[in-house]
């Protein structure tokens, strides 16, 4: 039985993605979103729109080329120099604009503190619903509607939350859930440049500056294909110093739990789980770690679980593809040993 | 200067428990605490009251026994306290809950002129970080989310600077009261609530308002009805791997070699780099 939509609401067509940049530079979280409306607009029988905005035409030009060739059909641009920088007020103002304008039925947002700030303003002044940090994301036929689904208390759970009777039906998604597509450079779209008036003197928010962090710990965590976790089975902050060895001997990234980055042996950047980054490389080995749901979620998404524990009953084996039992001061240093001599053969 | 702390009652969620057969939440026995996140917005306000003076207002949305959330507010220093708790706000998501909660705080500025709102960057329940902007957007406040530092205010002219997080760096930005803020959980820690505070939250009277005294006549903005999110199921995840195949032996580098054998052979383009990488 096919549930018919409120002509109001059927009106709404499209799938759209919020293509974040700062400073030049998208977040893969908005290429990893247009890979997966992709998937969605197929399902829908519509297009896939993506959403630029900036102060400099020629770096909107070049993201909306890329994002054609991540996916996407339509490119609506907005070039002012009030978009130059990320501030709520502009940004809010102009993408309530365009949706008001061409009414998308869904319209994606990447998890991270830029737009869960503009998603959630967005749907205050649409008054439609909201789905924060989701996971995964599909579409029910039967009415068009989009089942967003998202962890709860701490991953435990998942629940899948809808938003029926509104439009568009907004979510954000976790930087790391989805694959980033391959793009395709052939690919052919149509971009829209909207002349919106903007009247700087109404936006009381200024930036005054920015302050880089040098420091891409996080960003180098996302893109290894190699992670080694450390947990609060490592005892003391200097035998960190064994992970960093294997890692950069694997071309990899040190990252940890919780409890390790609240005891200080690691920055909060490296953290990995619910509260921390989600990873997606090809390896991922659990030293000294319990496997707590709230660490799992964050690993989900790697290839291959490796798990090592002096505890033969540590709940991490029950969800690790490989296990080995034993204490990491000796594992590790034996591993140590086996890829250097891989490399000196 | 007059700060409201915007602050949520939440299950401890470390010790909550999902029953292994049916795949439903143990809430039993859970004890409800202070939104941990919100701590770090209380400390931010409290620390404004040490030099300003500041008059602080902790406001929270809930069943009645999250009275015990403002409570513990109290203890730490605040000066009023108001829990906004009707029937017909169950079942709010975020948008509900921020249409509540600007109504309250209208009628809050009625009698207190309101100069900041402050709210955490997220809750350990619903999760989301939507609440405080929402709020910021219902009310025309300036929005100032993931506030790291308070660099600045200048009473007078209405003015403050602030570190805001952004995922690539830090933003200096400056704007003007009133406004909310979003604090980010940092290193300062909330200070020991002092004996006298500790005596006077006991007794001190938490004001309980319910949606007429908010000011709310339209219940077709809160609960049920005033939410667009719809939570259809609720289910546990699924293992996908596991149990792990175990790699056994006495002998550690045996071990590891059949180990790194293993993922070179499913992934020859790490052996391909590691290789490389060296050379
Ligand atoms: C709201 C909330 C959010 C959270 N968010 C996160 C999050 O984002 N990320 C996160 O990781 N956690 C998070 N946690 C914490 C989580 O619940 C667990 O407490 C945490 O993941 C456990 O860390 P661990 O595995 O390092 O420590 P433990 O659970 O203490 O495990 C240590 C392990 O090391 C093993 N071990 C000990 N000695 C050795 C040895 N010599 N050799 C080998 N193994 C050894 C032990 O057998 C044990 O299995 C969160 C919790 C809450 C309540
Ligand atoms: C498991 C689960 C998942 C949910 N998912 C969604 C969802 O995806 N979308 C959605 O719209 N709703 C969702 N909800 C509903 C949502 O949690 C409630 O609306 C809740 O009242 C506020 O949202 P939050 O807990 O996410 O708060 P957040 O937005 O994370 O809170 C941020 C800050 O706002 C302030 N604040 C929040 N709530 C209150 C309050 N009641 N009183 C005073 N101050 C407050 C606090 O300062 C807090 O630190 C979900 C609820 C649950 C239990």
């Amino acid at each position: 039985k096919k549930v018919s939509l409120d002509p109001r609401l059927s009106e709404y067509r499209g799938i759209w993605v919020f293509i974040e940049q700062e400073e030049a530079k998208v977040h893969p979280v908005s290429w990893e979103l247009l890979g997966k409306a992709c998937v969605l607009a197929k399902f829908l029988g519509v297009d896939v729109g993506a959403v630029v905005f900036g102060g400099n035409q020629e770096v909107v030009d070049t993201i909306s080329k890329d994002a054609i060739a991540y996916g996407a059909d339509i490119v609506y641009q907005v070039v002012d120099p009030s978009l130059a920088d990320y501030r709520s007020d502009p940004f809010t103002e102009c993408l309530v604009q365009l949706v008001k304008k061409y009414k998308p039925e869904i319209l994606l947002l990447g998890a991270t503190s830029l737009s869960r700030d503009l998603a959630s303003s967005v749907a205050t002044f649409l008054e439609t619903g909201l789905t924060a940090d989701c996971t995964e994301l599909t579409i029910n036929l039967e009415n068009r509607s989009l089942e967003a689904t998202r962890p709860t208390f701490g991953g435990s759970l998942l629940c899948t939350i809808l938003t029926l009777n509104y439009r568009p039906q907004m979510a954000t998604v976790r930087p790391g859930v989805f694959p980033i597509p391959l793009p395709n450079t052939d690919r052919k779209g149509m971009i829209i440049r909207e002349q919106l008036q903007f009247n700087e003197a109404s936006f009381v928010t200024k930036v005054l500056g920015f302050i880089p962090d040098p420091y891409k710990a996080s960003e180098r965590l996302s893109q290894a294909d190699v992670v080694i976790g450390g947990g609060r089975g490592l005892k003391q902050a200097s035998h960190f110093s064994l992970l960093r060895e294997l890692a950069m001997l694997l071309g990899g990234e040190v990252g940890g739990t919780r409890p390790v980055v609240q005891a200080g042996w690691l920055e909060a950047e490296r953290q990995i789980g619910q509260t921390g980054k989600t990873i997606r490389p090809k390896v991922y080995i659990a030293v000294g770690i319990s496997g707590a749901v709230q660490h799992r979620v964050g690993i989900e998404k790697a290839g291959t679980i490796v798990a090592i524990n002096n505890d033969p009953n540590a709940p991490i084996f029950d969800y690790a593809d490989i296990g080995i039992v034993g204490d990491f001061l000796e594992v590790i240093p034996a591993m140590i040993r086996v890829v250097k001599n891989k490399i000196s053969l | 200067m007059h700060v409201v702390i915007l602050v949520k009652q939440v299950p401890d969620s470390s010790q909550i428990r999902v029953h292994p057969q049916t795949g439903t939440i143990m809430r039993q026995g859970v004890p409800a605490i202070l939104n941990p996140y919100d701590l770090f917005a209380l400390e931010k306000a409290l620390e404004l009251k040490d030099v300003y003076g500041s008059f602080l207002t902790v406001l929270s949305m809930g069943p009645l026994q999250a009275e015990a959330a403002l409570r513990k507010a109290l203890s730490y220093g605040a000066d009023e306290a108001i829990l906004l708790s009707d029937r017909a706000f169950a079942g709010s998501d975020t948008l509900a809950t921020s249409y509540a909660l600007a109504a309250a705080l209208r009628k809050i500025d009625s009698y207190r002129k309101i100069d900041i709102v402050f709210a955490g960057k997220q809750t350990i329940d619903g999760d989301t970080g939507q609440v405080g902007p929402g709020v910021a957007r219902r009310l025309g406040l300036q929005l100032l989310t993931y506030v790291q530092e308070i660099k600045h205010i200048d009473y007078e002219k209405k003015k403050v600077l602030v570190h805001r997080k952004s995922e690539k760096g830090i933003q200096v930005v400056s704007s003007q009261l009133p406004c909310l803020m979003t604090i980010l959980d940092g290193n300062s820690s909330i200070r020991y609530a002092s004996l006298p505070n500790m005596i006077r939250a006991a007794k001190a009277p938490v004001k309980i308002w319910n949606r007429m005294d908010a000011g709310i006549e339209d219940i077709s903005k809160i609960g049920l009805k005033g939410s667009p999110t719809v939570v259809g199921k609720v289910f546990a995840p699924q293992n996908t791997r596991g149990p792990a195949e175990m790699i056994e032996g006495d002998e550690p580098e045996l071990l590891c070699s059949i180990l790194i054998e293993k993922l070179f052979e499913k992934y020859p383009e790490v052996e391909k780099e590691v290789l490389q990488q060296v050379r």
